[in-house]
């Protein structure tokens, strides 16, 4: 009852155990954050807008983003992953998204931020739906935990259009 | 002469009843780490509610050794989704987020690209030849939790599987030797 082996293993399972009791703990505490993001997206200029040689459209613009999302950071949070996608309907595809912008905000002191950048990923239709089209541009986040549960919310900012003709 | 009656002696006294019980309780022992194992994957509704992550293409938010909790609904995929899918053609699954998500009108049907946020460009690369999006039957589920270094275990198993022979020899000595 004393040897080695039943002391190592005695050890192990205890401490095994209340590691996963700490991080069970450690994510359920993060349901009791208040959160409050903001933010604010306009578009700066529509850089080009043409039909990719018989096939689809594309659009290539110019956003200026702010945002404050510092009330998501708690101390359990590891990083917070930002993306800024358009989001519109066509005739064939009931929803369609298309992220624009993406960053990876590490702590606290980043997440206020205003930027203005071209759009890092192609803003690709499937098909030539985006002459006039209306669309969403959303800010979703996803808070990455140290361990635990992650979660993820969105601010909807409607009223956006594209042109109605190639540029 | 003496030395057969020895063997034989020692083969005598063998309690058959105890070797049967440790047997049984061996077997007690894995078939519950089944039946758990596929209630997981029941609750979850994936194959494989439990990955490790083996690349850094996620970093800095996954690092290769730490696992990820998935769970899959009937629900469509949407853009920002961390989703595990396998390529046809390839068996290790590959851990990316979803950046653009396509969803047709009357089927329900979605059209899904995805990149790992270390990477500098999406996943066409990965997909097999001539695919350009991931479909619902790509998919094995979402992240929805994590658990840092946990996985190590897992890599170095794999990798040197030395490593899993000479525990299980060391469990299966353990089970003989036991008194009880």
């Amino acid at each position: 009852m004393h040897s080695f082996g039943y002391r190592a293993n005695a050890l192990l399972t205890f401490s095994v155990t209340a590691l996963a009791f700490i991080c069970a703990i450690a994510s359920l505490s993060d349901n009791f954050s208040n959160q409050n993001p903001s933010a604010e997206i306009q578009i700066l200029n529509i850089n080009r807008f043409k039909k990719q040689s018989y096939e689809n459209d594309e659009v290539s613009l110019t956003l200026d983003i702010s945002a404050d999302l510092e009330s998501l950071f708690t101390w359990n949070t590891k990083q917070v992953f930002a993306f800024v996608a358009a989001e519109y309907e066509t005739p064939k595809n009931s929803l369609n998204q298309v992220s624009l912008w993406d960053a990876i905000i590490p702590d606290k002191e980043h997440a206020k931020f205003r930027i203005q950048t071209s759009n890092k990923y192609r803003f690709i239709d499937q098909g030539h739906n985006l002459r006039g089209k209306e669309f969403n541009l959303t800010l979703h986040w996803h808070v990455m935990p140290k361990t635990g549960k992650m979660f993820a919310d969105k601010i909807v900012m409607p009223g956006y259009s594209l042109p109605d003709a190639y540029k | 002469m003496g030395w057969i009656g020895e063997t034989v002696d020692s083969i005598k006294s063998i309690k058959i009843r105890q070797l049967l019980t440790q047997a049984i309780t061996l077997g007690m022992i894995v078939t519950s780490a089944l039946i758990i194992w596929k209630c997981l994957m029941c609750v979850t509704g994936t194959e494989s509610p439990v990955v490790v992550v083996l690349s850094g293409s996620m970093e800095p938010g996954f690092k290769r050794g730490d696992i990820l909790f998935l769970h899959m609904t009937k629900e469509p995929i949407r853009a920002g989704e961390i989703v595990v899918f396998n390529v046809d053609g390839r068996d290790i699954p590959i851990v990316h987020r979803a950046i653009k998500v396509h969803e047709r009108e009357n089927t329900g049907h979605v059209d899904v690209l995805t990149k790992g946020d270390n990477n500098d460009v999406d996943d066409i690369g990965l997909y097999a030849d001539g695919q350009f999006w991931l479909h619902r039957h790509h998919i094995m589920g979402r992240a929805v939790g994590f658990l840092p270094y946990v996985g190590w275990v897992t890599i170095i198993m794999s990798e040197k599987p030395i490593i899993k022979y000479i525990l299980i020899g060391a469990l299966g000595l353990l089970v003989i030797t036991s008194k009880d």
